[in-house]
């Protein structure tokens, strides 16, 4: 049962390594490609600290094997926001004191952005419900839920704007 | 010159010190994935160990056969109990004076325990080496209830000590009785009981929980046999006790030994303990010669590190007819599970418990606490807790309704009945503590006049009339809470952890061009204290916040300090950088009156500066100052800027709270829905208000979850029957409500900024505002007491037993 | 929490897939979404030496609305099911109980076929599928039959699908009428306390047709072919839908777990069924 190719972009980067078919994507993220912003938290699917974004969805890359994973277009925490600045999302959370430990973070933001670019008007309901696969235990979710509604506020702000 | 100096206000606000909202420094990193846990790590040959775990509650173990996971490629070794004795590690000492296998040693005393450890080339192929393990148990009979641990045909749990009659707290009277703790006049208080016109009494359990923070416990070990050295990176909320601590159990030099925590994805008094993962870590990494990472999953965290509470508390409380608290009386039967790792000072095996008379004015009272083995994990940790303060504050909560009902008086008024006076402060407690300050009347009557409890109460009573006229099935519950918490552990006289005092420190270095760096015996794990500190450094130094760097967590720069658990790091650790600072100052006073040609008592100080008095043009400010330290020749003072301060508190603090909650709850489903939480909360000198308010909405979340349904439960075999994030409850953003924050203010008198510390406080006074709306909604029906947690089938099962249904 | 070490297959077809599971047998186990699978490989509870994805196969996915007729291939998520605009219109009941299913993420990757084929009688949609008498569509070595979901379901991971069969589509009739998908659940994750899906048709202030089945009340779902009788034929009155209610609950046949008891299982599967009735009347 020896390794096979694995072929994936990640962040805007074609990737191609080596993998066990049994090895799970947040390994391959966080192991293979030193992109650990993605964390572990619960293994079972529960607590989403492991999403990341895989050909426009949200998932949980604690339970995807790498070999779903093939040719896949994956976003990590990693690719959003630019090095010379933060994203709208990741401004918010600090703003809005969104965030304590920062481990539940980065997952966290992910599924907002894509909660946002398919709702980009949420009720404070609407994301809720649509954050409910993240578990936090530090903020009780009243911040980031703050912080998810002023970056949707701001970045309708600009599209108007442009 | 004069005409250059900005506006004081313009000048405080430039610093972000004490009081500002300042956004967190920690941010830019955690908001885009930068942080760096012990899981992020990667070291060149770095092997990963893991557990063969037990699957039984208790058994014998009569062989382990390691040669199958051996012969896999890439199994470096297995070490089994036999492998440790040598090295004297097969057990290791507890933070409560009792002693831990690392390894099974002969036999196994709760599920999940750690048999043997499989080192390989990663993490997959130790889960097949652990596969390959065959261990051969013989089951034993399980012991699960902690009321069953003495009787006749109990099992013996555990046979190393089954035959001393005195433990690390004093005589045991049976083989699984760990100890008897007991606080208050005991004779006293039964005659009080005895004689008092109205007694009230409850068994009041506050059930097993775990503090599971989203990141669980690991660490990197990597013994560097070159220079000698061995460094541990790990979820460690006190760096500098383990590093004793693994020197005192290797017999490495202290100094060969560095301790580093790294960020931490959050610990609520998990990472406190010192694991066995940690101590096979090491040994793998001197085995092998290279670093080890043991990093457990979730079902190994929430079955075998750090349980919280299981606390059964039997209390009387006692009255007059008017409403007028006499005595209180409690026994509890803690069951610490397999070996006592209870993280407690020293000479505390039951923690703080004997905060229990609250914040109320009970001038007899008395505590006795019976420590028992049971076939389950070991803990009894701090959960977002000072010290079993939590389950204090849920005992006398809920005694006081009890209390209420007997007397058919409305709780609210029995509080402000029995509170403690503003006047009475610092007040001495029956159970030997000196509460440093409070006003309480004040809070409790601005949280009654901010939910409109009179109307509350109103809308409550229709209800029940429309519920008893058979228009609803729900009825609404309103949770009370006035908590006392006793944090800041602590004074060095009374407070010890295996010996080493619970003061804490902070060192300060002043750069030349006027920034700083501190660092501090503390590790934050979410709390901010990166920001926090700065904050109270810059009010103390005038150095704007963000020009001063926070260092916590390695051993090796980091001054001595006992570490972050038990609200202790504002009020132990905040303290030492205001005393570290106020000697920066002192110094800093001395050159500025040498640069400005005047006497030291000659010159003020004015928030970023030393003036001279009575002329204001001229000054020097701290920038200026912190060259000339380094610059100048000063006659008398040596150069440079720096500063260390070794805290010991005089006492503990003692922030306080008013909670109510308002709750919806459906008598058919025995579903619940949050309507409303206020919180107010007293921590004294408020440092950054939006971490407060942020710490405030997390604790209430765990407190909500405690209340509402987390626990860690067993069957009568001993399995965990709540091992994944499925069964053990953590709310969702869907389940949780928003919360109503609100603040008094009332200063500790002895800490330098009056700071009193504050991210307990919402977890101690929020899980009795939780239970108690529940209780309260059921009360017309005759209820006076139902157990935690208050999931759907429990509160489904007090309407059903009440008659609530068809 | 590491899954045993397997083979791992990505066939573009069916028939491929159905080779491949005549060749390994037992050692071979096809994988959807994975959201059921993968935690239990990961437990090593199961063995499986090679695992067969059915992401692969285009014909597998897909709504499709043909007059009165409703297909769904077996590889279409629950999110794809909650974002379809033609379905919520054609049979809102299936965006209604798919937005009850685990969270957001699973969603994603959660399909219908998988949450119907591997037997849990956790999951919500066998007791939906039922309550819609939906057919399933398997194919193996001998070719493709239809069973009927009411029909499926033997015991808990037990159904009439043999080991070399895999589900590829499931079809039913463009429901009408009222309908309603009520769960009771600890938290958003959770799998059903007890849930209860509803459908009800009135013509002439008479209940004309009616359909009632269970989650997570039983080993399987619980199609309550009593409740039906009841309710049929009746003007829907509150002694009668307390008839359909009782019928409801003696069928079910709920286990202790971390959940509740059993009295408190039936009890609410009680009041469930009944919101669920009560809610689809008004709908209807």
């Amino acid at each position: 049962m020896g390794k096979t190719h694995l072929k994936m972009t990640v962040n805007g980067k074609e990737v191609e390594l080596l993998t066990e078919p049994r090895q799970l994507l947040i390994h391959v993220l966080r192991e293979d490609l030193n992109l650990t912003g993605a964390h572990i938290g619960c293994e079972s699917s529960h607590c989403g600290a492991c999403t990341v974004d895989m050909n426009g969805m949200s998932i949980k890359s604690c339970t995807v094997f790498a070999a779903q994973a093939q040719d896949a277009e994956i976003t990590t925490i990693e690719g959003l926001g630019s090095s010379d600045g933060l994203h709208v999302l990741q401004e918010m959370f600090k703003e809005h004191h969104g965030l304590q430990c920062g481990y539940c973070t980065p997952g966290m933001i992910t599924r907002a952005h894509r909660l946002l670019q398919e709702n980009s008007n949420p009720t404070e309901e609407e994301v809720r419900f649509g954050i409910s696969g993240n578990l936090c235990r530090c903020t009780g979710y009243q911040n980031i839920v703050k912080a998810i509604l002023a970056a949707a506020a701001k970045m309708n702000e600009v599209k108007e704007s442009a | 010159m004069n005409e250059s100096t900005p506006p004081k206000e313009e000048r405080m606000a430039a610093l972000s010190g004490l009081g500002t909202s300042r956004k967190r420094v920690e941010d830019a990193r955690f908001t885009q994935g930068k942080g760096n846990y012990v899981d992020d790590m990667k070291m060149p040959g770095m092997l990963f160990g893991d557990f063969v775990r037990s699957p039984y509650a208790h058994a014998r173990i009569k062989s382990i056969n390691t040669e199958a996971a051996l012969a896999l490629p890439g199994v470096h070794a297995v070490l089994t109990a036999a492998d440790l004795e040598p090295l004297g590690l097969h057990w290791m000492p507890t933070l409560a004076g009792d002693k831990q296998m690392v390894l099974a040693d002969g036999k196994v005393l709760f599920q999940g325990q750690e048999v043997a450890y499989v080192v390989a080339d990663d993490r997959y192929i130790a889960d097949d080496g652990i596969q390959a393990v065959v261990v051969e148990y013989e089951e034993l009979p399980v012991l699960v209830d902690p009321f069953k641990a003495e009787l006749d045909d109990a099992p013996v749990l555990r046979e190393d000590i089954a035959d001393q009659s005195e433990g690390a707290h004093g005589p045991r009277r049976h083989p699984n009785h760990i100890f008897t703790w007991e606080s208050g006049d005991r004779a006293a208080t039964e005659a009080v009981l005895s004689e008092a016109e109205v007694v009230a009494e409850e068994m009041i359990y506050y059930h097993r929980t775990h503090p599971c923070p989203l990141e669980t416990c690991g660490c990197v070990a990597s013994m560097d046999k070159v220079n000698g050295k061995l460094t541990v990176w790990g979820t460690f909320q006190a760096p500098h006790a383990v590093r004793t601590v693994a020197s005192l159990i290797s017999g490495i030099a202290e100094h060969n030994i560095r301790i580093v925590s790294p960020d931490i994805g959050g610990g609520f008094g998990n990472k406190v303990g010192v694991y066995p993962g940690y101590i096979c870590a090491i040994v793998a990494s001197i085995v092998t010669g290279v670093p080890v990472k043991w990093v457990e999953d979730r079902m190994d965290n929430l079955m075998a590190t750090a349980f919280a509470r299981d606390y059964w508390m039997h209390g009387k409380i006692s009255a007059t007819k008017e409403g007028k608290i006499t005595g209180l009386w409690c026994h509890t039967t803690a069951d610490h599970g397999a070996f006592d790792a209870c993280a407690d000072p020293t000479k505390f095996p039951a923690g703080f418990m004997n905060i229990c008379t609250g914040s109320y004015d009970i001038p007899t009272a008395y505590l006795a606490v019976d420590g028992i083995y049971t076939n389950k994990a070991p803990g009894g940790v701090a959960y977002r807790c000072s010290f079993r303060v939590t389950e204090a504050a849920y005992f006398i909560e809920r005694m006081i309704e009890v209390l209420a009902i007997k007397l058919g008086m409305d709780a609210a008024d029995l509080r402000v009945k029995n509170f403690i006076q503003k006047d009475q402060f610092p007040y001495q407690s029956a159970l030997g503590w000196e509460y440093d300050s409070g006003d309480y009347h004040t809070a409790w009557s601005k949280a009654l006049a901010a939910v409109d409890y009179e109307g509350l109460r109103a809308e409550q009573a229709e209800r029940l009339a429309a519920f008893n006229r058979g228009e609803t099935r729900k009825l609404i519950g309103i949770g009370l809470s006035h908590f006392t918490e006793i944090v800041g552990a602590g004074p060095v006289k009374n407070c010890d952890i295996l010996g080493l005092g619970m003061f804490d420190s902070c060192e300060i270095r002043i750069h030349p061009t006027g920034s700083a760096i501190a660092r501090l015996g503390t590790i934050s794990q979410g709390q901010g204290h990166a920001t926090t500190f700065a904050q109270i450094l810059a009010s103390e130094i005038g150095i704007p916040a963000e020009d001063i760097t926070l260092e916590e967590g390695d051993t090796d720069t980091a001054p001595y300090g006992l570490g972050t658990y038990g609200s202790r790091s504002t009020p132990v650790a905040g303290a030492a950088t205001a005393m570290a600072g106020r000697k920066i100052r002192a110094k800093a006073q001395m050159i500025a009156a040498y640069l400005l040609e005047v006497h030291d008592n000659d010159v003020e100080w004015d928030v970023d500066r030393f003036v001279v008095k009575g002329a204001p043009e001229r000054f020097k400010t701290m920038k200026e100052i912190a060259f000339a330290s380094y610059s100048q020749a000063i006659p008398g003072v040596e150069p440079g800027l720096e500063a260390v301060s070794y805290y010991d508190p005089p006492n503990m603090t003692y922030p306080f709270g008013a909670y109510i909650c308002v709750m919806e709850i459906d008598t058919d489903t025995g579903t619940t829905e949050i309507r409303q939480f206020y919180a107010l909360d007293d921590c004294g000198t408020r440092i950054n208000p939006m971490i407060i308010e942020g710490q405030v909405h997390g604790g209430l979340t765990e407190a909500l979850a405690i209340a509402l349904g987390q626990e860690i439960a067993y069957d009568e075999q001993g399995n965990v029957t709540t091992g994944t994030l499925m069964d053990f409850f953590i709310p969702t953003a869907w389940e949780t409500p928003n919360y109503q924050t609100d603040f008094t203010e009332t200063p500790s008198p002895h800490h330098p900024i009056g700071a009193k510390g504050v991210g307990e406080s919402p977890n101690v006074g929020g899980v009795p505002a939780f239970s108690n709306a529940v209780h309260d909604a059921f009360k017309s029906f005759g209820l006076t007491q139902s157990h935690m947690p208050h999931d759907h089938w429990r509160i489904w099962k007090i309407a059903n037993s009440l008659g609530l249904h068809d | 929490m590491i899954a045993s070490a397997f083979e791992y297959h990505k066939p573009d077809t069916v028939d491929g897939v159905v080779s491949l599971l005549s060749k390994w047998g037992d050692d071979a186990r096809v994988i959807a979404g994975g959201h059921s699978l993968i935690p239990v490989m990961k437990q090593r509870m199961t063995d499986i030496s090679h695992l067969i994805d059915l992401g692969g196969i285009a014909e597998l996915k897909g709504i499709s609305i043909d007059g009165d007729k409703i297909n769904i291939g077996a590889m279409t998520t629950q999110h794809e099911l909650i974002a379809s605009e033609a379905l919520a219109k054609a049979a809102p009941l299936i965006r209604e109980a798919s937005l009850q299913i685990a969270d957001p993420q699973v969603r994603y990757l959660g399909t219908i076929g998988g949450n119907v084929a591997n037997g849990d009688p956790a999951n919500d949609m066998p007791g939906l599928m039922q309550t819609l008498d939906a057919t399933y569509y398997l194919t193996g070595p001998g070719g493709s039959r239809e069973v009927k979901a009411r029909d499926f379901y033997e015991a808990a991971y037990f159904t009439a699908r043999e080991d070399e069969e895999i589900l590829t589509a499931i079809s039913f009739a463009k429901p009408s009428g009222g309908f309603a998908y009520e769960k009771q659940k600890r938290k958003i994750g959770d799998y059903a306390t007890a849930a209860a899906g509803v459908m009800i048709t009135i013509e002439g202030g008479k209940c004309k047709a009616a359909s009632v089945a269970l989650t997570n009340l039983s080993d399987t779902p619980v199609y309550c072919a009593a409740a039906v009788d009841a309710l049929v034929g009746s003007s829907l009155d509150d002694a009668t839908i307390k008839t359909a209610v009782k019928a409801a609950v003696d069928a079910s046949d709920p286990v202790a777990d971390t959940r509740g008891p059993v009295d408190f299982k039936k009890h609410v599967a009680g009041v469930i069924v009944k919101k669920a009735i009560t809610s689809a009347v008004a709908r209807a």
